[in-house]
């Protein structure tokens, strides 16, 4: 490896590069490898015949996740229904040379389970077993399929539930959340994945097994459970992990503050944490979004907020009453129109409803939209929402704003139509712009939706070529032939995207 | 093939996955909607061929339209189900054999007269004891229950004032196996103030139709039916009993939209259509006195109730009204049973694995009864309790107010 950033590509027996394309519809691989008849026979033979995907029309459905920007499709997905099958189906793709990608329920917003040099696609949709649950040690182990809500409903009983909440909670499974590192509008009090994950049980690339971490915390030795959660998938499969539950809190109230735009709102966003309040959820939503959250849910909006507020407080009752009290005050200081709280379960329910589903709603304002996930120290989310709203004057675009501003992690929604190359090419162009601010006020390129294929240009603005060297060396310790989901994160010299540019020919952008 | 702005309205977030009965049971994203509508939108748009893979991708959904309620965007999931469908009887030759079944159910069940014919053909069979020979060459005739005769339905005037004037849809599978719901609501909707009509050139709803792509077929019966409900004084309301003649009703504005003599009338009529347990739900404080008998039930959510039609809590509310009756929540109670209209005749395999699932919870519950709304989910459970030798009961919630009502002698 020694001080060469990039490996040899070759080392790989997959992968000549271009296979996905931004901005353009699929374009089928032309010169890589292919999975023989003979694989899908042996695939077959491990995981049964209806687990084995490899017709075209099959294929096809899997060629994007939610970021729908880069389509591939592979040749064949694999879905094995436990650990067993997955070694073996591994361990058959190893010997075959070939690379793959792990998919969870696809609902990823950065391309990271696109199959971009990998024309084998692993999915654990059929791994969806609560293995263990043991409430007194508040812990459980789910596999790797589950659905995130599912263990809060397996644990709600006993009075626990698991914190990570992203918006997709309702379908987006655990295998998933670990690659992604996860976090949701919780985040701000209870943390991300990798601050509930006790422990993972990875497959390796070679169909070797290693458990990550373990029952308890502070495991010696050095913190491979951490180093893989976030890894997007490029050290292996996670198959299953021990999931730390929290208390559900005695007592939750919502507070709903309507203000006459984002400046206002953010202002009562930074009183808040400096008086010392540490709410559950600190959430901010746009007029535009409010518009079509509006349209979809029916909660009762007022038609003319600019900008509106949840802050979600729990804890102990004792106290939660002041705490609500002075939040209230904080927001009329900050000449809040209008200061409710959810009068009950079923409002509170219906008001995170209509924010944990906004980035479906808005499909009611365009075809298509593209949100990008930056980070910016919370003092400066005025400054980047200043520029996010610049940057869709310049390019022509419509840009809504809904994000967990509790910790400056923003989430612009770019609304466009895929029918419209040029307004593709624009979107790809604002949301570079809007990323390459973040990283100027001091914030990050991705605050929990991953790098994938989405970002990875904008790795080097964020890395120098020294960071970037450790952690590409680092994951050859667990996928030595960057077989496992390659092309993702790290930009490589031989990875390229194609992008179409306003009014000239496609050409290639190298990395 | 499909009018592109219904396909522009799926962001493909994948919210609708676990939504989803055939991708629960599978695991596979050609088996979710979003997967559905992928394929859809790439045959439309010609990237993909249509082929016997997309077809049997699209067979397999069952209609349920769970998925739009979890939709955030709002997709029409179903009428891109419906326009794919439709795609898929004028452009592809379907084998043989899976002609003939297909036309067979059309010819069969939308036809309350040739549906009585084989009811009365069955009833004997049951009578002699050599049923059970069809049902082991034919697994898919074990749905069948036992026959009882029915006597076509009249219209009736309302005890005392009447507040309300109604016409009650018979339905075919409803009306022929099932003929005791009707009844049952026609008695409820008298005694709380309702005059019922039936009114007498009503024909099928054109629901099978519509799930098996036959659009002209549906638009058909869909006008008889607008001629038989417009004529004469207008209802106040349209009753059915059956959830998916209801879910199917209500779209007559959107499948007749295109024809100038009917769409106004058409989009009329769907505006009147309400379930029986909606209406009894709102005239229940009109009641007679209710009778006692303590029993433990569950309530099934039909999918063309609880997701068409976005009726849930009147059904629930209804029965937690009579007294004795203990309502348990059914767990995953509005995940599809199977049934789906003729879904369990030409997919017996998912079918049957629904069927399963939902007869799990429902023991589970403990419960004497399940109230269903639904004359195919009614059989469709019916069938599996059987199999199993279980006690449960199968009854429509109109039923079970009948018997209250009727001061709890009920069977």
């Amino acid at each position: 490896m020694g001080g060469n950033l990039y490996a040899n590509p070759a080392d790989c027996n997959c992968a000549p590069p271009c296979r996905a394309v931004i901005g353009e519809r699929r374009l089928r691989p032309v010169s890589s490898p292919r999975v023989s008849p003979e694989l899908i026979d042996e695939l077959r033979a491990i995981v049964g015949a209806a687990a084995v995907v490899a017709d075209e029309a099959s294929t096809r459905v899997y060629e994007c996740d939610g970021f729908t920007l880069a389509r591939s499709a592979p040749d064949v997905v694999v879905l094995p229904g436990s650990r067993d099958e997955m070694v073996a189906v591994v361990r058959k793709v190893a010997a075959s040379g070939l690379c793959f990608v792990p998919r969870g329920a696809g609902t990823g917003l950065s391309g990271g389970c696109l199959p971009l040099d990998a024309p084998v696609m692993i999915g654990t949709s059929r791994m969806r077993a609560i293995r263990s649950v043991d409430f007194e040690n508040r812990r459980v182990v789910a596999e790797a399929g589950v659905v995130n809500l599912h263990v809060t409903r397996a644990a709600a009983a006993h009075g626990l539930f698991y914190a990570p909440d992203p918006s997709s909670q309702s379908a987006c499974t655990i295998g998933g959340n670990v690659a992604e590192n996860s976090g949701g509008p919780h985040t701000l009090k209870y943390g991300v994945t990798t601050n509930h994950v006790l422990g993972l049980e990875l497959v390796l690339p070679d169909g070797e097994v290693v458990e990550l971490g373990g029952e308890v915390d502070d495991v010696p030795g050095y913190d491979l459970r951490g180093l893989a959660i976030g890894a997007e998938g490029t050290f292996g499969i996670v198959t299953a992990a021990t999931l730390r539950l929290v208390r559900t809190p005695q007592a939750v109230r919502t507070l709903l503050g309507m203000f006459r735009d984002v400046d206002d709102a953010c202002r009562a966003v930074s009183a808040i944490i400096a008086a010392g309040i540490l709410p559950a959820a600190l959430e901010l939503m746009d007029r535009m979004i409010v518009e079509a959250v509006e349209a979809a849910y029916g909660f009762g909006f007022p038609p003319d907020a600019g900008a509106v507020l949840i802050v979600e407080l729990d804890g102990l009752e004792v106290g939660l009453g002041e705490q609500v009290d002075a939040v209230r005050a904080i927001c009329q200081t900050a000449r809040a129109s209008e200061v409710r709280v959810a009068r009950d379960e079923a409002e509170r329910a219906a008001l995170w409803k209509s924010r944990k589903r906004a980035f479906g709603a808005v499909g009611r304002l365009a075809p298509n939209y593209c949100t990008q996930d930056g980070v910016v120290p919370r003092g400066s989310v005025p400054e980047i929402l200043r520029r996010i709203a610049a940057a869709a004057e310049r390019y022509r675009l419509r840009i809504a704003n809904v994000f967990h501003a509790g910790d400056g992690n923003i989430h612009p929604i770019m609304l466009f139509d895929e029918r419209d190359a040029d307004e593709v090419s624009r979107v790809l162009a604002a949301g570079k712009e809007i990323l390459e601010a973040c990283v100027e006020l001091g914030g990050s390129v991705t605050g929990e939706h991953g790098i994938g294929v989405e970002k990875i240009e904008q790795m080097p603005l964020l890395f120098s070529p020294v960071d970037l060297r450790v952690m590409s060396e680092l994951r050859l310790v667990f996928d030595a032939q960057r077989r496992c989901n390659p092309g993702k994160i790290f930009p490589t010299p031989g990875a390229c995207v194609e992008t179409v540019k306003v009014g000239m020919p496609r050409r290639q952008v190298p990395l | 093939m499909i009018d592109a702005a219904l396909l522009r309205q799926c962001v493909h977030c994948g919210l609708c996955l676990d939504a989803c009965p055939t991708y629960l049971q599978l695991g596979t994203e050609m088996d979710s909607p979003r997967g559905r509508i992928h394929l859809v939108g790439a045959v439309s748009e010609g990237s993909l061929p249509l082929s016997a893979d997309v077809v049997r991708h699209l067979d397999l959904c069952l209609g349920c339209r769970a998925c739009e309620t979890a939709c955030p965007s709002g997709v029409e999931y179903g009428r891109i189900l419906e326009a794919g469908r439709a795609a898929v009887e004028t452009q592809w030759r379907r084998p043989l054999g899976d002609r003939l079944r297909r036309r067979l159910l059309i010819e069969l069940f939308p036809h309350p007269r040739r549906l009585r014919a084989v009811a009365g053909l069955v009833r004997l069979l049951q009578a002699l004891g050599l049923w059970r020979i069809v049902t082991a060459l034919i697994p898919s005739a074990r749905l069948m229950p036992e026959v009882q005769p029915t006597s076509a339905l009249r219209s009736t005037a309302a005890d005392g004032v009447a507040v309300m004037r109604v016409a009650l849809l018979e339905g075919c599978v409803s009306g022929v196996l099932q003929g005791g719901v009707n009844s049952a609501a026609q008695r409820v909707l008298n005694r709380c103030g309702a005059a019922v009509d039936i009114p007498a050139d009503q024909t099928c709803c054109g629901a099978l139709h519509l799930h098996a792509g036959d659009l002209e077929g549906a638009r058909r019966l869909a006008r008889t039916n607008v001629d038989a409900f417009s004529s004469g004084a207008v209802p106040d309301a349209v009753v059915v009993t059956a959830a998916g003649c209801g879910a199917a009703m209500r779209e007559y504005g959107a499948l007749l939209r295109d024809d100038p003599r009917y769409a106004e009338r058409a989009a009329a009529l769907a505006a009147r259509v309400r379930d029986a347990t909606e209406v009894a739900d709102e005239l229940l404080d009109r009641c007679p006195p209710l009778g006692a008998r303590a029993q433990r039930v569950t309530y099934h959510d039909a999918c063309h109730l609880a997701h068409a039609q976005g009726v849930r809590q009147p059904p629930r509310r209804l029965l937690a009204a009579l007294p004795g009756l203990e309502l348990i929540e059914l767990a995953e109670s509005d995940l599809c049973c199977g049934s789906a209209g003729s879904y369990n005749l030409t997919e017996p395999d998912m079918a049957a694995a629904l069927g399963r699932r939902k007869v799990d919870n429902i023991i589970a519950t403990g419960v004497d009864s399940v109230a269903v709304a639904n004359p195919g989910c009614a059989l469709q459970i019916a069938a599996e309790l059987r199999r199993r030798g279980s006690a449960v009961r199968v009854a429509h919630p109109l039923e079970l107010l009948d018997e209250a009502m009727r001061g709890g002698e009920g069977t």
